[in-house]
């Protein structure tokens, strides 16, 4: 990120603790203290306008909630989203939220679920414009809802029929143009693609990435797939039980990965060009974030783990282009090493 | 393999064949609704009704098993097949803990008393790398992580020392780190018990580190099979093209991926001559009226007529700009 220029969405010690704890008569009877899951555990991020900002993690690594608390749909425990000078969580009037939230859409998962299956395509598409009254008359909606089907591929004639009668890959196009209605600048997508097939995943990303450059349109995107985010992403940022434990931009940490957890998860993406390469199985799986281990939440998986790592929390300190929080590799005790891909596809 | 639809058959499995060598692994590919898990449903004998076999027959070890009575092929699975499904939390029972429902597979299917079959159920435990399987022989499902549930599904699968595994999507619920985990386990049990696999998924990168051949499903049928370095290599099928294609790759970052315009048809839907038709690059007359069997390619067998000697005629544009 250039210095001086204000970044587009800026994300400050963001916290999210849900209490997970038994109701009070059981704590009473069974002598058992509250239990809180910190789901978001103090989280920076900077997103300049027309990136592709990724968020990647295995299952329960706080990335769906990040994208949850970004769109405001869960309120943060503490820190600050900022959106183009605006705070997100700041309480303001009715107009004003509503100004800030026609800027701000999201793509959820599960096409299946994301869709009311009692109203025809054309109604979920307009709703956004007409929620926030973007469309003069009749006619200015029903062309705006068959711009914004065509520019999905899809047709304006679809827009008679009920989401059943589409596939997952049409219905994530659905959801996508309902997302663009009301003319975004930023768009969450959480796993957009993972409920797809490959070639409609394929299909997917790329229509992402025409409406991208189309629209200057910002993501933020979660995934927990590796090469989809280094296909889409311009910056990558690796979580893990709530934290950042590294970001860079996207060749980079592909490139020369630094923290091990991130060579980690690389090293466990499929080996499709048959080089031979073994992927090699990980000891041990991720802790609970209810008792979230001590020091660096990652030193029980962490081959190169020391006496420090257990006591102390390592922060995120920069290196080229990003920053990693890893006691190794600030001490120089590990070595940055370069990774190259078979390039035969 | 027909399922009926307000009075209609439907072709869902068409005339597939392959064979499964002991200690092999053969994957099945395709994308939902090929009918990959539908073969792999048909094998165990677990296929719902109105679905039925219509014609065709499944051998496991030289012996007709698809006519099986239901008590006996009961036996058949379980004894001499393992089944392995996709949600581990679904196929184990909640109310009752791992240990008694290995003991009880164990014994349902091998004629051991009750310690003994403790013994190889803890040493089934042990074999799936489940740390202090004493300890946790008497805990219930919940308190395993997806991974480790998986783990006690792949013993419970090789309870009675099966000849033949089905595993349908058995990684795809699991974390990337997990995955690699159970496919290593999956790989090194199959190797030392010459146990047969049968591995349906989704997931090619699955495919090109476990199996050693391939069978590639499209629209009910078998598009390619092969060695699995032949067809991921050198892909014979304009459809396998186009799948490998579209998976992201690490080697290199292409503007836009590769991308196989429309959807496969749907059962009702599907297209007369070859079912790729509408969606190919090279379709040609031939390819409209005529469906093509698997015929050689290389080193694979391709359902494709680039592959006969007469080619697909005179060449025809796709239809589906996209879907």
């Amino acid at each position: 990120m250039p210095d001086g220029t204000r970044p587009f969405v800026h994300i400050e010690g963001l916290k999210r603790h849900f209490d997970v704890s038994p109701p009070w008569l059981v704590r009473v009877l069974e002598r058992r203290g509250r239990q809180i899951v910190q789901a978001v555990d103090g989280i920076d991020i900077d997103i300049a306008k027309g990136e592709t900002f990724s968020l990647v993690g295995e299952s329960g690594c706080g990335k769906s909630t990040v994208a949850r608390l970004v769109v405001g749909l869960y309120g943060p425990t503490a820190g600050h989203i900022t959106f183009d000078g605006n705070d997100i969580g700041q309480r303001r009037g009715r107009t004003q939220t509503s100004a800030l939230r026609r800027r701000l859409q999201m793509i959820f998962q599960d096409p299946y679920a994301s869709l009311n299956p009692r109203w025809r395509v054309f109604d979920i598409i307009a709703e956004p414009i007409r929620a926030f009254g973007l469309a003069v008359d009749k006619a200015d909606l029903e062309k705006q809802v068959g711009d914004l089907l065509r520019q999905v591929r899809l047709t304006p004639a679809d827009g008679r029929k009920y989401p059943h009668e589409f596939s997952g890959g049409q219905r994530q196009r659905i959801s996508i143009a309902r997302a663009l209605a009301s003319r975004p600048e930023f768009l969450v997508c959480d796993e957009p693609t993972s409920a797809l097939d490959v070639s409609v995943q394929a299909q997917i990303l790329n229509l992402m990435m025409d409406l991208q450059r189309r629209f200057g349109l910002t993501y933020l995107f979660i995934s927990h797939n590796l090469a989809v985010v280094y296909h889409i992403s311009t910056r990558v940022g690796v979580m893990y039980l709530g934290r950042l434990v590294e970001q860079a931009p996207t060749d980079t940490l592909f490139k020369r990965p630094k923290h091990p957890y991130t060579r980690m998860l690389l090293d466990t993406i499929p080996d499709l060009d048959l080089t031979g390469r073994q992927r090699v199985p990980v000891a041990g799986e991720v802790p609970s974030p209810i008792n979230p281990p001590s020091g660096c939440s990652f030193h029980p998986r962490c081959p190169f783990a020391n006496e420090r790592c257990k006591r102390e929390r390592p922060q995120l300190l920069p290196t080229e282009g990003g920053a990693v929080a890893c006691h190794a590799i600030e001490e120089k005790r590990l070595a940055i090493e370069e990774r190259s891909y078979a390039n035969a596809r | 393999m027909s399922n009926f639809q307000r009075g209609v058959a439907l072709l869902a499995v068409d005339d597939v064949s392959f064979e499964i060598a002991a200690g092999e692994v053969l994957g099945v590919v395709g994308e939902s609704g090929a009918g990959k898990s539908l073969t792999g449903n048909a094998i165990i004998g677990l296929l719902e009704p109105p679905g039925r076999v219509a014609s065709g027959e499944i051998r496991l070890e030289g012996r007709r098993i698809d006519t099986l009575p239901y008590e006996e092929m009961r036996k058949v699975r379980g004894a001499m097949i393992g089944a392995i499904f996709q949600d581990p939390l679904t196929s184990l029972n909640p109310l009752y803990s791992i240990g008694r429902q290995l003991v009880e597979t164990i014994q349902t299917h091998l004629p051991l008393s009750a310690g003994q079959a403790r013994k190889r159920a803890v040493d089934l435990l042990k074999e799936v790398g489940i740390p202090g399987a004493e300890q946790r022989f008497d805990h219930y499902p919940h308190q395993f992580s997806g991974g480790m549930r998986q783990r006690v599904v792949i013993a419970l699968a090789l309870c009675a020392g099966p000849k033949l595994i089905v595993a349908d999507e058995p990684t795809t619920a699991l974390d990337v780190s997990i995955q690699a985990q159970v496919i290593a386990l999956l790989k090194r049990l199959c190797r030392e018990h010459g146990t047969a696999v049968m591995l349906v998924t989704h997931d090619m990168g699955v495919i090109a580190e476990t199996a050693d051949r391939v069978a590639v499903m499209y629209a009910g049928r078998i598009a390619e099979i092969g060695p699995v370095r032949e067809v991921i290599k050198q892909a014979r099928h304009p459809y396998t093209r186009g799948l490998m294609g579209s998976i992201p790759s690490l080697g290199h970052r292409a503007e836009r991926l590769t991308q196989i315009d429309g959807a496969m048809p749907r059962l009702t839907e599907i297209p007369k001559g070859c079912a790729f038709n509408p969606r190919c690059g090279h379709r040609g007359q031939r390819c409209l009226v005529e469906r093509p069997n698997l015929m050689t390619a290389g080193g694979s067998l391709a359902a494709c007529w680039l592959h006969d000697r007469q080619g697909v005629g005179s060449a025809v544009a796709g239809e589906l700009a996209d879907a």
